[in-house]
């Protein structure tokens, strides 16, 4: 017996090894089945700390590293350009007013619309900004590590994004410390609507690296450059947030009669440098998404009067602009002059009284409050809201 | 004067590193992988714990040391993934251990015979990890990729041999 032992060491040793950990993953792969979710039972969570703690902070130094270098660089190379950035911004935030305007009466009324039908509308109310210090170092697992844990208040199954759009999830919290589980990961999901056609589908990682949704079938709607945005059916993620851009349809052979609807995220997923993770969220609008919301819809409103009285208004004509095909040149003055644009002109006054123009004494004879002499004194009038005409 | 004599290939090319060493350069080879892709994505296809596991089996020749080594180092690199705990581990255990077992047969010393076990070894490695991942953690979307497996194992191996040369400098006869 003991020959046996000693001149099959090796090999026993192996088995004995791999034996071992092949029964820890089997009693972790019947643990998440029976939770339901991927989640860590509270051993292998606190392996997993272990691991995570010896190379974060290794991770975060480096990181700091790198990001002192790429200031030196940006302060003294990349300012040159922040002039005309700022300008293009400036631009950019002009334009995105203008568009803001544009939708604001259109959301006001779907709000409207989800009142009347009870809809909770989840909005983003708090968030905490993350730097990426690292990643899961292995293809089969698309994760990587922010600098932010439990204790900056992230907590698992929060959802990350960019500014771009969804990013992932939180996985697993550490002190200062977090795992995001990205969208392109195979064990990632998110609800998700097709922004035209609004066909609801699940989004899924695969193991090369794509983000899918391969459990709708085949639909002549579904086109290549439909925009993509979360459901909020999953609990996790916000309604409305962007996901991606359909890129590809093809029927799927491993799940048929299921179509793979490659999606590009809107994100760039190999280059994430900050994210935003959703900390609270609320059924209100945030107070300062509501002061812009009615400052947009204000000018909105101010842009719809100002349509409207340029339409029942005369148009002024510009003389430089190209005549339309068709349209009839006016006709030229007895003397060969073009003939003058027309000015619209007001009647004369049949029944002058002091609202007439021409007729109120200049502001500089006037004093603030002394009644005019010989006039008689009338009880105020109740106040008109502006721009109502007078009687 | 000392004299030395060698009864067997294994005494003969048998090297010992310092401990610090040994826990060092598994460390940092988990820290590199796991630091480098954020630097340029594509870098994800190297597998530096994997060389360093076939480094430290091929040289103290012990099948045992390479399987507690591998495993060591698979594990150490699950804990950073969403994977269970012990599909590297189980993967690199069996490839520690045939590592150091052929270690005895041919001389790991040799340019050829290093490019052609880290070659064979990674595409070993890439097998086990879809047999673990489709049979024992039930992942039925695991897929064996061929050609990037292949590509896979040309980068690793291009990257391995002059790792190898960088350990040999730490390694002394025991």
């Amino acid at each position: 017996m003991d020959s046996f032992f000693s001149r099959f060491k090796n090999p026993l040793v192996l088995v004995a090894f791999v034996l071992l950990q092949t029964i820890a993953l089997a009693v972790q792969v019947q643990n998440n089945e029976v939770r339901g979710n991927e989640a860590d039972g509270p051993r292998v969570s606190r392996l997993r700390h272990l691991t995570v703690m010896t190379v974060t902070p290794i991770e975060r130094l480096l990181h700091g590293g790198n990001l002192n270098v790429r200031s030196v660089w940006s302060n003294y190379v990349d300012l040159r350009h922040t002039r005309q950035q700022n300008r293009d911004l400036q631009q950019e935030v002009a334009r995105l007013r203008q568009e803001q305007a544009a939708f604001a009466e259109d959301a006001e009324q779907g709000r409207r619309v989800q009142a009347l039908l009870a809809f909770k509308q989840q909005y983003i109310a708090s968030t905490v900004a993350a730097q990426v210090i690292g990643t899961s170092g292995s293809d089969r697992s698309r994760l990587v590590y922010i600098d932010k844990g439990s204790n900056d208040g992230i907590r698992p199954d929060q959802p990350v994004m960019t500014p771009d759009g969804v990013v992932g999830k939180v996985r697993d919290v550490f002190p200062h410390t977090a795992q995001l589980l990205l969208i392109n990961d195979p064990t990632a999901g998110a609800g998700v609507i097709l922004q035209s056609t609004r066909i609801r589908g699940i989004l899924r990682g695969d193991a090369s690296g794509k983000v899918l949704i391969n459990n709708l079938t085949a639909d002549s709607r579904i086109k290549p450059g439909e925009q993509v945005i979360t459901s909020g059916g999953d609990g996790v993620f916000p309604r409305g947030l962007p996901v991606g851009v359909i890129t590809a349809i093809a029927p799927d052979p491993e799940h048929q009669p299921y179509t793979a609807i490659t999606i590009k995220p809107a994100a760039d997923l190999a280059r994430l440098e900050e994210v935003l993770v959703v900390t609270g969220t609320q059924s209100t609008l945030p107070a300062l998404a509501q002061q812009d919301a009615d400052s947009a819809l204000a000018t909105a409103s101010a842009k719809r009067a100002a349509d409207l009285a340029a339409e029942r208004l005369p148009s002024i004509h510009d003389d430089d602009a190209p005549v339309a095909p068709g349209a009839v040149a006016p006709a030229a003055t007895p003397d060969g002059k073009p003939p003058l644009p027309i000015v619209p002109r007001p009647q004369p006054t049949l029944h002058p009284d002091k609202y007439t123009p021409g007729t109120t004494p200049s502001a500089e004879d006037l004093t603030p409050g002394a009644p005019k002499a010989g006039a008689p004194v009338k009880a105020p009038e109740a106040a008109k809201p502006k721009g109502e005409p007078q009687p | 004067m000392a004299e030395h004599s060698y009864t067997s290939r294994q005494e003969l090319d048998q090297y010992a590193f310092h401990p610090a060493v040994t826990l060092l350069v598994p460390v940092a080879a988990v820290l590199l992988q796991a630091v480098l892709p954020r630097l340029w994505t594509r870098l994800i296809i190297l597998d530096l714990p994997l060389i360093v596991v076939i480094f430290f089996a091929l040289s103290p020749r012990s099948p045992i040391a390479g399987t507690v080594t591998g495993t060591f180092i698979g594990l150490f690199q699950d804990g950073l993934t969403s994977l269970p705990l012990g599909v590297n581990g189980i993967a690199k255990a069996i490839v520690g251990y045939i590592a150091a077992s052929l270690g005895f047969a041919v001389d790991a010393d040799n340019l050829v015979n290093r490019v052609a076990i880290n070659f064979v070894f990674c595409l070993m490695q890439s097998l086990l990890l879809y047999l673990i991942e489709h049979f024992l953690v039930g992942n039925a979307d695991a897929h064996l990729r061929p050609l990037y497996e292949l590509l896979r194992a040309v980068c690793n191996t291009v990257v391995a041999v002059p790792i190898f040369f960088m350990l040999d400098t730490f390694r002394h006869r025991d």
